[in-house]
């Protein structure tokens, strides 16, 4: 086990790293042969303990790009190191690709591929200050803030204030030197706040379906309208939506410039076209920093970057499709209301509603214990299609749908409440499956 | 045995863009379907924090963060459309943020006290521990409202999530004693408040999902005939709960299963007063 090359710290400190890299191997080889699950955040917890600044260290000499936000995160983080990797893999990068997105995930990371002089990372929106403190990233993206997991996340506004705290102590970038460029959303007001203290902000409209949270002025206490025109403004102080570097129109990236470049990517859904733009952009400035040039080595091309995008077809399974009694189900994950309404939205792309949809939702730690967000979600767009609930709490799904006048079925079991779904279909036909986080891993484990 | 009065009501979700973080919007939806499946002319009516709040039978008030609670708080007080419907005899649900600012004060984000509405007699302050965050079960207070025919009302459950100690004043009643979890958290063991038809609580879930018959009670203060005394409720034909009723049980047992032990049950009883 070795740190990156050329950043080795001598002495004391130098050996304290080692040691601690040594067991961040250590424990993830032991914890993945006593299958306990894939060892990534066990090795990276004994590491920093042993050595608390040993994110610092591991991420020196690297080229780092942070990805954080409520929704889209691991999709983002997926698609920017595609974007960057190349084809084949010509250029490495390493990435927390197994989503444990805070420290001891992150250590463990670079700790397994010490020579990778690139990386890309999901940041828990939580966790963010403390990554930008540490590793000295040169691109952050910054994709939507909205409530998720109230219990344990904090409300949204704080989260805010914390962001824009730290972001206000990134370095700017300048010739010959490292600093941070941030790549931010600039149709959500929160995340638009919350950059807005950094010296340098790539604007990006990149949408935002969901609003509810962002009405009251992160500034002043104001009223922010939405406009149909996406030019948000507070009615109370002059914050209002930033001049734009690039959107995302449809299908299309559009630069400041005014050229039009179409976003040919396998993931379906508008969402996902606009984690491409974003993606794309971050790639762009990633290229574009003073310290060298572009990820092939020449000047970065945004038609380039947007057609390596096309190379990620699933990220850990999400948008993936599995066969189940003859007939294809999509699994879909949605976490939190912003989440849900966009999957709705892409499952009214199909013009087809025949297709039963199966909803499985568990409240375990990593899915946020209370189910109260379920009324946030309009599942009343639903009615007229097949819904069975599934999930630990299928009873709170059932409750929810009663009141959306949506009929249903409930079963006890993420498979069983697939092959309930299908045998209603009938033979050959699929299924769509969207579960919040634990309920989705839940049934890629079952099948 | 009361019949209803009236068979119009209006439901008003208030402020849904500040008070609308906890999923609470759900007790409106579910008071206006309650009532509309028994066949009265229900209307569910959001309203907005930028507009005049309109007249309302019911009004469901959710939770909210510190800035917007203010904000809400604020509104209401120029507005004055909730005060004036309430000596008209309108029915209020405050939930957590919603309840504290029906009280005479709250804190606001930097830990001032604000003016609230003064609806309840309730003082609320910063609680100086940790988050009151989990499973709360309560059994309602001996003189807490009665539903139709003086049935008491059965458990109540619901999940709490909130930083504010409450204390009831002599002017309002609590509205039940705590089993799980910590309610009002002022150390005597209470959750909730109410006072004529204005009723607040600590439960999200929404509270009226998982407890159909406080929803009920509520609509039967609302349905009773115009001239019928304060506290009259209204007997409604039951509705099929089977569903409502089956996450109660999941829920009431899921919490019994895991009742605390060692010092988190001391720490427990000593947060709650029991």
């Amino acid at each position: 086990m070795t740190i990156p090359s050329g950043t080795r710290p001598s002495g004391r400190a130098g050996v304290r790293a080692a040691a601690a890299c040594a067991a961040v191997a250590a424990v993830n080889g032991l914890s993945r042969a006593l299958g306990r699950g894939s060892g990534t955040v066990a090795g990276g917890r004994v590491g920093l303990a042993l050595d608390p600044g040993l994110l610092g260290t591991l991420a020196t000499g690297r080229r780092v790009a942070l990805v954080s936000g409520t929704n889209g995160k691991t999709t983002t983080t997926r698609l920017l190191a595609a974007a960057l990797a190349g084809p084949g893999g010509a250029n490495p990068v390493v990435s927390n690709e197994t989503g444990a997105n805070m420290p001891a995930g992150h250590v463990a990371a670079l700790a397994g591929a010490p020579d990778v002089p690139t990386a890309v990372l999901e940041v828990d929106e939580g966790y963010l200050g403390r990554l930008l403190d540490d590793t000295h990233p040169e691109v952050v993206v910054l994709l939507n803030l909205s409530r998720d997991q109230l219990d344990r996340i904090a409300e949204v506004r704080m989260l805010v204030e914390r962001w824009r705290a730290a972001l206000g102590r990134v370095p700017a970038p300048r010739p010959g030197g490292r600093g941070t460029v941030v790549v931010a959303n600039a149709d959500d007001p929160m995340v638009a706040f919350a950059a807005g203290t950094a010296p340098e902000v790539r604007w990006v409209g990149a949408g935002q379906v969901w609003h509810d949270d962002a009405v009251g002025c992160p500034a002043c206490g104001g009223r922010i309208a939405f406009p149909d025109d996406g030019r948000w403004a507070c009615d109370r102080c002059d914050f209002t939506r930033p001049g734009l570097d690039a959107e995302v129109v449809g299908d299309e990236l559009v630069l400041a410039d005014g050229t039009r470049h179409r976003i040919r990517i396998a993931l379906p859904g508008q969402f996902n076209r606009a984690n491409a733009g974003m993606a794309a952009v971050a790639a762009l400035a990633l290229s574009a920093a003073p310290a060298d040039r572009g990820p092939d080595g020449g000047p970065a091309d945004v038609d380039l970057v947007l057609g390596r995008l096309a190379a990620v077809t699933e990220v850990a399974g999400r948008f993936s499709t599995m066969t189940r009694a003859g007939g294809p189900v999509r699994l879909l994950l949605a976490k939190n209301p912003a989440g849900w309404t966009a999957v709705f939205d892409l499952l009214d792309e199909a013009p087809d509603r025949a297709t039963p949809v199966v909803l499985s939702v568990n409240a375990r730690t990593a899915d946020g214990l209370d189910t109260s967000w379920l009324w946030d979600v309009p599942f009343e767009r639903l009615a007229g299609r097949p819904v069975v609930a599934t999930g630990d709490r299928r009873l709170d799904l059932a409750v929810r749908l009663r009141y959306a006048e949506v009929s249903h079925d409930v079963v006890d079991g993420p498979l069983a409440a697939l092959d309930h779904a299908l045998g209603c279909a009938g033979p050959g036909a699929g299924a769509e499956f969207l579960g919040n986080y634990t309920a989705f891993a839940d049934l890629r484990r079952a099948r | 045995m009361s019949r209803p009065g009236r068979r119009r009501l209006t439901v008003c979700v208030v402020y849904p863009d500040l008070l609308g973080t906890y999923g609470d919007g759900g007790n409106g939806l579910i008071l206006a379907r309650r009532a509309r499946w028994r066949g009265f002319d229900a209307e569910l009516v959001q309203a907005p924090s930028d507009r005049p709040l309109p007249g309302a039978d019911v009004y469901a008030i959710g939770g909210g963060e510190d800035g917007p609670q203010v904000r809400a708080a604020t509104s209401l007080a120029e507005d004055g459309t909730l005060a004036r419907r309430v000596g008209e005899g309108a029915v209020v649900l405050g939930v957590c943020a919603g309840f504290q600012l029906l009280g005479r004060s709250f804190p606001d984000a930097s830990d001032r006290p604000h003016d609230g509405l003064g609806l309840i007699d309730l003082t609320t302050r910063k609680g100086t521990g940790v988050r009151a965050v989990g499973e709360l079960v309560a059994t309602p207070a001996p003189d807490a409202p009665r539903a139709a025919g003086g049935r008491r009302l059965p458990r109540l459950t619901g999940f709490e999530n909130h930083g504010g100690v409450s204390v009831v004043g002599p002017g309002a009643r609590p509205l039940a004693r705590v089993v799980r979890g910590v309610g009002n958290g002022g150390g005597d063991g209470t959750e909730g408040a109410w006072s004529g038809r204005v009723l607040g609580t600590y439960l999200h879930g929404p509270v009226l999902a998982r407890n159909t018959a406080l929803a009920d009670l509520l609509l039967g203060w609302a349905l009773a005939a115009d001239d019928a005394p304060v506290g009259t409720v209204a007997e409604l034909e039951p509705l099929d709960d089977f569903e409502e009723l089956a996450l109660r049980a999941e829920r009431l047992e899921a919490v019994d299963a895991t009742r605390p032990t060692g010092w988190r049950a001391v720490r427990g009883r000593w947060r709650t007063g029991r």
